[in-house]
């Protein structure tokens, strides 16, 4: 069975969920094989075993963090050509995406993103054109190359021991091209990722610019809080958590929207949601249109008597 | 210096976007077509850089079926200086691979280019890959997912906010800069910029002036299949209440009666 690499999402060692997935679904189509970039290995280990690494491969140089993304698309280029691998799996993060364009082009193979959905024979599914076409796709030359979007899956353990193999890359001219300065870790919100988040809570113009009751409301849910364009525009949230065409694309299990007029640019971003429950004063608003549940209503009213009521619900 | 934009024109977000029923391509003739939102900021990044240094030159490059060039338009209105449009029937269902060495031949022959700009991602296909491929093709350093960028001598500085950090690049030039927007705020093109525009030099090139092979890029070429595209089913509205002094609690019901509470 041939190999499935799945390249590890991670910081320092701290392996993110979606690789999880990607192991999950790489099982799947053959035998997993963690492609692991970077200091931390040691952390790592475990995790990449309990959900089935069949094997892992380790590359550990200053370049892979000293420079963007070419040494990681050399070390990965390397590791799929030595090791006959039938296919690529990668986070469909923006760094993710520039290694899998660019190791698309060195093992002239067809490359494929943004999948939520990836099957046996490599099959993918897509949500295209602002989520009102789901289309599946298949690379039909090289070593496919295929990005994958969070929450695709869920994480299912198969606990394995890995074979360990110590890889040495020796990087080209162009790998050190461009330089990481400065790297300034984000700070921590203490709420769950927001594209990995099972629910999320969005606030928009209707916030006023006051986004405490969405925020509080999300910490009642144990969310993560997203934001429209519109609010970031505004400067009101920071653009990391923007939900939309231009920000992020989530699919969570339940995403309320707050103050959020549901332009195109947002639907783009949110309208794989299981369920999407709005809160709007204009009954007007389009987003009402896809809502499972909705309150006309003023979001400063609404949001904290429903926090409260929750509370009370959990005790 | 010599900035090369790329300007893709696809069917407008707002409109009701199809495909082809035959292969499978975005039909590009039943929708109105426009230049990518996400591209304009790459033009206006570029018109930034030019308006702060002197003899800078901007050519926008699109590669597109007839009418694309209506992208090139908008950015020579909006104050690039010239044109280029790489139009051949051949090209049709091209992929993002063959796409990236069509643009790559192209900012060969334009020649001497030290910056080239692009949006994040087009608002159709969305891959977001063809710059990095670009990048790969041309030997170049690529930023990607830019929302600050100073050109200064030979180097360009960016800033990039990714998810767990924010992160300083430094590159030297030539290079690739792909802008996210946050990065400016796209000018309109002025009535002065609208008359000027007329009076700037497109040159069209097909494939044969670039010297690739027809048969090596379009659908049949392409490095991956579609197999199946079907329209999501339209949302159905469900419940709206009205809120009375009651509406946080009826949220808060209709979330546990769902168990997320």
């Amino acid at each position: 069975m041939a190999e499935i690499l799945v390249l590890v999402d991670h910081v320092d060692g701290a392996v993110r969920k979606t690789t999880l997935e990607l192991l999950t679904l790489a099982r799947r189509a053959g035998e997993p094989a963690a492609v692991f970039l970077g200091s931390g290995f040691d952390a790592a280990r475990d995790t990449l075993g309990e959900y089935g690494a069949a094997k892992v491969y380790v590359v550990e140089a200053p370049e892979l963090e000293q420079y963007l993304v070419v040494p990681k698309a050399e070390a990965l280029a390397q590791i799929a050509q030595s090791s006959g691998a039938g296919g690529v799996l990668l986070t469909s993060s923006p760094e993710g995406k520039e290694i899998a364009a660019r190791l698309a082009v060195k093992l002239g193979s067809g490359v494929i993103t943004d999948a939520v959905d990836v099957t046996a024979d490599l099959t993918t599914t897509q949500s295209v054109f602002a989520g009102g076409y789901t289309v599946t796709a298949q690379v039909t030359k090289g070593t496919p190359v295929i990005t994958v979007k969070p929450n695709a899956a869920t994480p299912e353990a198969a606990p394995a021991t890995p074979a360990e193999e110590k890889v040495a890359v020796a990087f080209s001219d162009a790998a050190t091209k461009a330089r990481i300065v400065e790297r300034k870790p984000r700070a921590a919100t203490g709420r769950p990722e927001l594209t990995e988040a099972s629910i999320v809570v969005s606030g928009g113009r209707g916030t006023g610019g006051d986004f405490a009751p969405v925020e509080a409301l999300a910490d009642a849910l144990g969310a993560a809080v997203g934001a429209s364009r519109a609010a970031v525009d505004s400067g009101w949230y920071p653009h990391a958590y923007q939900v939309g065409q231009t920000g992020k694309t989530v699919s969570p299990q339940l995403y309320l929207a707050c103050g959020i007029s549901g332009a195109i640019q947002h639907r783009a971003g949110m309208q794989t949601s299981k369920t999407i429950v709005v809160v709007n004063k204009d009954p007007e608003a389009p987003i009402f249109a896809m809502a499972d549940f909705g309150v006309v209503g003023d979001l400063h009213a609404v949001l904290p008597q429903a926090t409260a009521e929750i509370q009370k619900r959990k005790g | 210096m010599k900035i090369v934009t790329l300007v893709k024109y696809v069917p407008d977000a707002t409109a009701d976007r199809t495909f082809d029923a035959a292969d499978h391509t975005t039909d590009r003739a039943g929708v109105d077509g426009l230049l990518s939102e996400l591209d304009e900021y790459a033009v206006e990044e570029a018109l930034k850089i030019a308006e702060a240094g002197d003899g800078v030159e901007i050519v926008a490059l699109t590669m597109g079926p007839d009418g694309a060039d209506a992208a090139l338009k908008k950015a020579l209105q909006m104050g690039a200086d010239s044109g280029v449009h790489v139009v051949d029937d051949a090209l049709h269902g091209s992929d993002a691979l063959a796409t990236a060495q069509v643009l790559a031949a192209a900012i060969t022959k334009i020649g001497d280019v030290d910056l080239v700009l692009t949006g994040m991602a087009s608002t159709d296909g969305g891959m977001s890959v063809v710059p990095a491929m670009l990048a790969e093709h041309l030997g170049l350093a690529h930023v990607g997912f830019v929302g600050e960028l100073t050109v200064s001598g030979s180097t360009v500085t960016a800033r990039r906010d990714g998810d767990v950090a924010s992160e300083t690049i430094e590159a030297d030039l030539p290079a690739v800069v792909a802008v996210t927007d946050q990065i400016n705020e796209p000018r309109y093109p002025s009535f002065k910029g609208i008359m000027a525009a007329k009076k700037k030099p497109v040159e069209t090139w097909t494939l044969a002036d670039l010297g690739i092979e027809a048969a090596g890029v379009g659908l049949d070429a392409a490095f991956s299949v579609v197999r199946e595209v079907t329209k999501r089913p339209e949302r159905t509205a469900g419940t709206v209440v009205t809120d009375e002094g009651d509406g946080g609690v009826k949220l808060a019901e209709f979330l546990a009666a769902q168990k997320f509470i």
